[in-house]
């Protein structure tokens, strides 16, 4: 151990005299990033590869990236991350929500590479960053839309675990289609997992068959939107546009939009000027994209973009009061906007959701 | 259709390819051959079955394609461990993560294209029987294999000659060869039969079950149709039984979400595990009944004698 520190100190004096010129920035940098599931899910994972690629294409000679996929959340993450940190990458983007103590925890041994974990909340180490986007905002034009098109005014929610991201997401969903029909109902299957293609379809039968006509998804896969093609029923795209998969069947698709912000924190390592964050970008910063509405009568079109444009220019927020919880409380009052910290450690269903959360 | 009948099919589509890959199984573990490499055999099905029906326009010889893709790639399991006498577990497990790695890389080029779906078969006149009709006779090709592979492997191991001799091999690869019976070459086809259902299996997922290709779309199911066929104690219809009571309770808890019961879903989705693993544990209560269904030399490595 002493050695190993020895030895640390003495590197750090080499390249401190090696650079003077340069002494917080960097020539060249490695990115590193973790994958809950495999980069070929056309989902979730794909997205952010998709955003290492868009960063790779842009920085070009000055950035390296690896990436290690299917990294299951817990404690295998923890092996993966501190390899990535021990084989020299300078920042390590961990996209996951279950790998938020892991990340903590590696962070904390190697105080100079730089750790993003998406979708978390704890920042226990300076050099801990938590990035996440405002998918809730699409979610709340979801509901929207569903609750116009939908003949039967019941959707399907396929959810994956009773994370705050999740419960934001069913929320803002029945706001939504609340704000278009009160009676609207919702009907949740939780499939306790971020992707089984098998899973996800039955899941997606069996909101079918218990009465819903439209889907929407928290899980990675395209499989629900091809259930719903099959049956004649609609469905919203996750993550990536899906409509390949449904060109009579996608209305519209929220899409994961992460290059711009993968540029902006490696460049920020190579000029030295990284610093610790919490970013939470949403339409209005390009983080959340709505994929072209399809599919629906052009007056259904017509409120979605309007919702869009009041969304990205602030003047509409999801979740503005009055709010009622499920249990008949009042959450929000009139006019009130929930705050982001809130938001963040969401646990409750609002009033309309026809499933009961568990803890 | 209505709901009973859909909520069947849905159960008979998420049995199917369990059933399938673990029917195989058995067949190679009643050799003695334990091959933990069912995963892969299945994710190296499901991307050449995809690959193939998206390059020729048909499904069915995707289907074909997943059952030989299967096959080859069991031949190698094969080679190491029978031929070369590796470790069978080792092999096995090497099979299913090279399997993973390598589908990603074949199906590359293949993620984010909808793909064919295999097309049902009504056979003619059962098919119109109230109810059952559409639910038996209406079915994809690869259902009714399957079903027929039940029968089959159940007719071949205890009414013929020659899965006499397979079952003789299982319990003592020694005593067989003494007696001439040809060990290797049988568990060369034992293999094989459990590298073509595997991949048939994987088929089923990628051309009838969710028609796409997507990386690691098995989801950990060669490793359930491997337990079915331990707690199944190596019969075919046990093997039958639990595959479709692990589909209905996987498919029954999905719609008593569904229904808002209020019941924590992390409980309803190890329910389908708990169930299958507690009935067929207590249909093998008898402990006679089942040592005399395990295969004594399971695993164990055969090198004959010059």
């Amino acid at each position: 151990m002493k050695k190993t520190l020895l030895l640390l100190a003495a590197a750090t004096a080499l390249a401190g005299i090696s650079a003077p010129a340069n002494a917080a920035g960097m020539d060249k940098v490695k990115a590193c990033f973790i994958y809950v599931g495999p980069v070929g899910d056309f989902g979730w994972s794909y997205q952010h590869d998709q955003g290492r690629l868009f960063a790779e294409e842009k920085l070009g000679d000055k950035l390296e990236t690896a990436y290690l996929e299917s990294v299951p959340e817990g404690a295998d993450a923890e092996r993966a991350i501190e390899r990535f940190a021990r084989s020299g990458c300078n920042i390590i983007f961990t996209t996951s929500f279950g790998y938020m103590d892991q990340t903590n925890k590696v962070a904390k041994d190697f105080p100079d590479v730089k750790f993003e974990h998406a979708t978390g909340y704890k920042r226990e180490h300076p050099n801990v960053t938590t990035y996440d986007s405002r998918f809730y905002q699409g979610r709340y034009i979801l509901g929207q839309i569903a609750a116009k098109v939908s003949k039967v005014g019941t959707a399907g929610y396929i959810a994956s675990f009773p994370i705050p991201e999740v419960i934001q997401g069913i929320n803002s969903f029945i706001l939504g289609a609340q704000s278009v029909d009160p009676d609207f109902k919702l009907k949740v299957i939780w499939s306790n997992t971020w992707f089984d293609p098998g899973k996800e379809a039955d899941a997606a039968k069996a909101l079918l068959d218990q009465g819903a006509d439209i889907l929407t998804q928290h899980t990675d896969s395209t499989a629900p939107m091809q259930v719903a093609a099959e049956r004649g029923a609609h469905a919203f795209g996750q993550a990536s546009d899906m409509y390949d998969f449904g060109k009579e069947t996608q209305l519209t698709a929220i899409v994961d939009d992460w290059g711009p912000y993968y540029v902006e924190r490696i460049s920020a390592v190579l000029d030295g000027t990284w610093e610790q964050s919490s970013t939470w970008g949403g339409m209005a910063e390009g983080h959340v994209v709505m994929a072209p509405y399809t599919n629906m009568p052009d007056d259904v079109k017509a409120m979605a973009e309007e919702t869009e444009a009041k969304i990205t220019s602030g003047e509409l927020h999801p979740f503005t009061g009055p709010i009622m919880k499920q249990d008949g409380t009042e959450w929000l009052a009139d006019g009130v906007v929930a705050e982001d910290g809130e938001l963040a450690g969401m646990n409750f269903y609002v009033k309309g959701v026809d499933d009961k959360l568990q803890q | 259709m209505d709901m009973t009948q859909a909520i069947i099919l849905t159960i008979m589509t998420a049995a199917t390819p369990l059933l399938l890959a673990a029917i195989g199984e058995l067949v190679v573990e009643r050799s003695g051959v334990l091959n933990l490499g069912v995963e892969g055999m299945m994710v190296m099905g499901a991307v050449c079955a995809f690959a193939i029906a998206q390059l020729t326009g048909s499904a069915g010889l995707g289907a074909i394609g997943g059952l030989i893709a299967g096959m080859l790639f069991s031949l190698l399991f094969g080679f190491l461990t029978l031929t070369l006498v590796a470790n069978q577990v080792a092999t096995g497990l090497a099979l299913t993560i090279l399997g993973l790695g390598l589908s990603g890389m074949i199906g590359e080029s293949f993620i984010g294209l909808p793909g064919l779906k295999l097309a049902a078969v009504p056979i003619p006149l059962l098919s119109d029987i109230p109810f059952f009709g559409r639910l038996l006779f209406d079915q994809d090709p690869i259902f009714y294999t399957s079903i027929i592979a039940v029968i089959g492997v159940n007719w071949f191991l205890f009414k013929s000659r020659a899965g006499l001799r397979l079952r003789a091999i299982g319990d003592s690869h020694t005593s067989a060869h003494a007696l001439g019976v040809k060990v290797v070459r049988t568990r060369y086809l034992a293999v094989m039969f459990g590298g073509a259902c595997a991949g048939l299996a994987g088929a089923h997922l990628s051309i009838v079950y969710t028609p796409q290709w997507v990386e690691n779309m098995t989801a950990g199911r060669g490793w359930i149709a491997l337990a079915l066929v331990v707690f199944a104690s190596w019969r075919p219809t046990r093997v039958l039984a639990g595959a479709y009571l692990f589909g209905a309770v996987s498919i029954g808890q999905l719609h008593a979400q569904a229904l808002g019961l209020g019941i924590p879903s992390q409980l309803l989705s190890a329910l389908p595990y708990l169930a299958t693993i507690a009935v067929l544990v207590v249909i093998s209560l008898n402990r006679r009944m089942t040592l005399i269904n395990t295969p004594a030399s399971l695993g164990k490595s055969f090198v004959p004698e010059r």
